[in-house]
This record gives C-alpha cells, sequence and structure tokens, in this order.
C-alpha cells in the first residue's frame, strides 16, 4: 500500500503493519510508529525477527498483508546489508547509478556524484573499483550512491553489521554528520545496542517473530555527539535498559 | 553542499594491485613440457615405431624440412596449399563462430528472462551438445544445400552450447540485493539486463566464448572431412588427402598448424578477456 503520509510532520509511519509470509511465517504483528523529520530510529532485536522486513515493507520489496504504510516512496534511500556496489564500474561510476537509473542528464549525474563523493570523503578514489576498496570504503561509496538523489527517508539495513569495531565506529560518526547536514529521516536496523544508542533519537526493540514493538526509549543526547559518550554513565545506563528489554524480546 | 561538513578522509588502506611482474617459473614450464614432447616424438618415430611403419610419423626435423620448409611442390605438396586451405577453415571457423555467438547469446537472454523458454529448450540444447553430429551428415546433405552452409552448420552445432549455458549462467548470477537496487528505482527489464545482468555476466561468457572458439576450429576441420565438393578447400580435407596418400610429414604439419589456429583462437579470446574485465575481475587459485 501506498499512501500519503497521514501527519505532515510524519515522514514515515506504520500504522498496524503485520506480515505473513506466503509459507505462512507470521514475520510481523501489529507494528505501528511513526518517523518524523530529523528523527533518526534505530530497531534493535533478536535476528530474524523481521526488522528486515520493516525495510523491506516500506520500500515497497515486499507487501505488507494488513495495516497501511505510509511514505514518499519517490525519496527513500536504501542502503543494504552489504555495499551492492557493481564491481565493474569504478567508485565514481558506482555512484552515479541510482541518478543514471532516474535518467539524470550525465553532467548533472557526475556533479551529484562527486558532491556526494566529496560528502563521505572518498576523493581520491573516484577511478578505484570496488575490489580495490576496503569494506568500510565500500560502505562509504554505498553511501555515496544513496545520497546522491538526496533522499527524504534513508532505510538502513544494518549497513556496519560486517565491518570490524573501529571501522563501525567511525562510519558511525560519519553518517551521524551525514544526518545532521542532509537532514534526512532515518530508519536504521542493528544488532549492536551501542551503537542504536549512539546514533539514534529513538530505539525500538523488537520482540522474535511474530515481531513486535515492545519497548520503546528516546535518547536524550544532543547532537553532534561525540565517540566519548559511549563511556559516560548514563549512555552505559540507557543501553542496559534495552539490553534488558532485548533479554525479555528473546523470550 | 558545502565542503565545510564534508568528512574526514578515510584512513583505511586501500588494496594494493598485485603487479604483473615477469616470473621465470611462467616461462620454463612450458618450455620443460615442450622438450619433453619433442623427446618423446623422436623416441617415438626412430625406436618404438617399427622401421617399415616410420612413414607414418616422420621425425621433428623431416617435418620441419619437407612440410614447412618446402613452399610448393607438385600438386598439393608444400607450405603453400596448406596455408591456403588452412586459411579457408578459418573464415569458416570464424563466420561460424560469429553466427554462434549471436545466435547463442540471444538464446540466453531469452532464456534467462523466461523459466518457462529455459524449462522447455535446456533438453535439447543437452542433447545437441552430445549427439555426434558427424553423425547426422547424410541428413544435412539432404536438408542443406552447398559444402559452404553445410560446414557452417556443423561448425554452429559443436560450438553452441558453451555459448549458450555459460551466457545464461552468467545473466542468472547477479546477487539478489543487487537486482533490489534495480528494483527501488524502477529500473525496467531492458535497463537491468544492460546495466547489471549483462555487465555481471562479462566473466562467465568469455570462459564460454574461449570454449566455443576452439570448437568452431574443431567443427570447422572435422566438417571438412566430411562436407566437400571436387577439389580440396579446408584444412581437414587436406589432412585427408595427405592420409590417404601417406604423405607423413606434410600431414603432421598441416595438423600442427590446425592446432596452431585453435591456440592462436584461444589466445585471442584470452587476450581479449583481459582487456575488457581484467580491470575489476581478478580470478583466483586459493592462495
Amino acid at each position: 500500500m501506498n499512501d500519503a503520509p497521514a501527519s505532515s510532520s510524519a515522514l514515515l509511519s506504520f500504522n498496524n503493519v503485520s506480515m505473513t509470509f506466503d509459507e505462512g511465517t507470521k514475520a510481523l504483528d501489529n507494528v505501528s510508529f511513526s518517523i518524523n523529520a530529523g528523527e533518526f530510529v534505530t530497531v534493535v532485536g533478536p535476528s530474524g525477527c523481521g526488522k528486515s522486513t520493516l525495510l523491506r515493507i516500506a520500500s515497497n520489496l515486499e507487501a505488507n498483508t494488513g495495516g497501511t504504510c505510509a511514505i514518499d516512496r519517490n525519496s527513500i534511500g536504501y542502503v543494504f546489508q552489504d555495499a551492492t556496489l557493481m564491481p565493474w564500474r569504478t567508485v565514481a561510476r558506482n555512484v552515479e547509478l541510482i541518478a543514471e537509473l532516474h535518467k539524470l542528464p550525465k553532467s548533472e549525474r557526475q556533479r551529484l556524484a562527486a558532491e556526494a563523493i566529496e560528502l563521505v570523503g572518498l576523493n581520491g578514489f573516484e577511478e578505484k573499483y570496488p575490489r580495490q576498496l576496503s569494506g568500510g570504503m565500500r560502505m562509504r561509496a554505498s553511501l555515496a550512491r544513496s545520497l546522491v538523489m538526496k533522499p527524504k527517508v534513508f532505510l538502513f539495513d544494518e549497513p556496519f553489521g560486517a565491518l570490524d569495531e573501529i571501522t563501525r565506529e567511525r562510519l558511525n560518526d560519519e553518517l551521524l554528520r551525514l544526518f545532521q547536514h542532509e537532514g534526512f529521516a532515518g530508519l536504521f536496523i542493528t544488532h549492536s545496542i551501542t551503537e542504536s544508542v549512539y546514533m539514534s533519537t529513538k530505539v525500538l526493540v523488537m520482540s522474535s517473530r511474530p515481531g513486535k514493538i515492545i519497548a520503546s526509549f528516546d535518547v536524550p543526547f544532543a547532537y553532534p555527539r561525540n565517540h566519548d559518550l559511549r563511556y559516560e554513565p548514563e549512555f552505559g545506563e540507557l543501553c542496559g535498559k534495552i539490553s534488558h528489554a532485548l533479554r525479555g524480546a528473546h523470550e | 553542499m558545502s565542503t565545510a561538513n564534508a568528512i574526514t578522509s578515510p584512513v583505511e588502506e586501500v588494496i594494493p594491485d598485485k603487479t604483473d611482474r615477469f616470473s621465470f617459473v611462467d616461462y620454463i614450464g612450458p618450455i620443460i613440457v615442450f622438450v619433453a614432447f619433442i623427446a618423446v616424438w623422436y623416441l617415438l618415430s626412430s625406436v618404438v615405431l617399427p622401421e617399415q611403419k616410420r612413414f607414418l610419423l616422420p621425425t621433428p626435423h623431416k617435418v620441419l624440412t619437407d612440410g614447412f620448409f618446402v613452399w610448393h611442390s607438385g600438386e598439393r605438396r608444400g607450405l603453400q596449399p596448406i596455408l591456403l586451405s588452412l586459411w579457408d577453415s578459418a573464415k569458416i571457423a570464424l563466420i561460424g563462430l560469429s553466427i554462434t555467438i549471436v545466435v547463442g547469446m540471444s538464446l540466453a537472454v531469452l532464456m534467462s528472462s523466461s523459466r518457462w523458454l529455459e524449462r522447455a529448450t535446456w533438453p535439447y540444447l543437452v542433447a545437441i551438445q552430445s549427439a555426434p553430429v558427424l553423425a547426422l551428415t547424410p541428413l544435412i546433405r539432404a536438408l542443406i544445400d552447398g559444402t559452404r552452409t553445410q560446414r557452417l552448420l556443423v561448425v554452429v552445432l559443436i560450438a553452441m552450447f558453451p555459448i549458450v549455458s555459460n551466457t545464461l549462467f552468467g545473466l542468472l548470477s547477479a546477487d539478489k540485493s543487487q537486482h533490489e537496487l534495480f528494483t527501488l528505482q524502477g529500473a525496467s527489464k531492458w535497463t537491468r539486463l544492460v546495466k547489471l545482468q549483462f555487465p555481471a555476466a562479462l566473466p562467465n561468457i568469455f570462459v564460454g566464448l574461449r570454449i566455443s572458439a576452439g570448437l568452431a576450429v574443431i567443427g570447422a576441420v572435422v566438417g571438412d572431412f566430411y562436407f566437400r565438393q571436387g577439389g580440396v578447400v579446408g584444412i581437414g580435407a587436406q589432412i585427408d588427402v595427405y592420409r590417404n596418400r601417406l604423405w607423413g610429414a606434410e600431414l603432421i604439419a598441416a595438423i600442427i598448424l590446425a592446432s596452431t589456429l585453435g591456440l592462436v583462437v584461444f589466445l585471442f579470446f584470452g587476450w581479449v578477456s583481459r582487456r575488457a574485465i581484467g580491470k575489476w575481475h581478478i580470478t583466483t587459485r586459493g592462495h
């Protein structure tokens, strides 16, 4: 279903969304929440709880079987678990891809790609092929590719899950900077509690199948956030609460 | 966008390109095999074969002097008639291969877009691949006029399968998430084919091309044996004549040149493949 967002400020809203797959697996049960402009919402939950299904419904890759999902589908950025770069294209040509699929003229998409590459700090690597890049740099290229069309809503499907801790933390900071700079609304999926608190304005905890929102935590820390925030007592306390709720989710 | 908020440059390492370096090992292997090959050849032609049968396999130096160093002698002996017939077969092989590439790749594209068509066609392609095409010679002769067309048909039938199977496999090899990326942008089937599936298939297509190119040469040479009218035309027919007349040196020279044609075609497609996809596609040996 593709309805216009209900309220003017909500860029993405789920209203009683349920999802039962053809083979009978119930993935989502009555999920409702919305994301306004300037919000960054993270969903944490056990593996296989249907977190990714939320993104797939929001982006229309899957059709929900119950409820409604309201989003402007023409303005979505989607970042996959892996970088999904085309190995035969250079970084610059990869970043141009989405603009190319939207049939933007060549000079225009080259200009937009150059800006996005600058923004994720990949300048100097435009002519490299994906295989010549590290995992973190591939993810940057993937981010840049989604940034080109300046989407209002960004969907992140565990984008940094495969990266090492240091690279992940660095990319967290960079993504937050992009979030502030570009002003998109974000829906982020992750396994990591620390990552969820560090990134978000709000953390939602999902139960295992069928996925339900069982707890919601507002994150009070102001942006820009400093990486030392992770070692503040309040930060740890909030992580503890979420961890506790997650423990419930596993039962 | 201002650059003030631009992110600091990444510190992660760029994976360095392995530089192509001259390696002695790459050359010593083929040289050793070549020397061993010549040695075995001498052994066969001057020791193993009984005296009265040695005309079947002349020694390497005799092949050189009688087969390669004589330009033209008598009716059909010498390097010139061999090269002329080789050129004729090469043309058949290349035209046949071009037809195979166009037909085979189109078929693979159709099969990749329709599961129904894939299912319907696949068993017959496998059957053609394993059928002894040359046993069909009477039928081919009855159905098609002109030896040239008949020879081309043999080439196409023999070379078709690797092109179709490798192209199809390649077209279906793109990742699910890469496909979803295109789905999210509402890309058409054609866009998906041109910008995703076809480039993703290139490494496989080149594998198929190299195999089919070798088979096309075989098809052209073998087709010569069966489809000819009047004088000698292709290298296969030339080989057949030498065989019947027991002209050992010329026979071996012709066989060597026919193999060389296959080798040249194989190397050519390897070179094209490296030019086309070498920059982004790497093959690994597992260590």
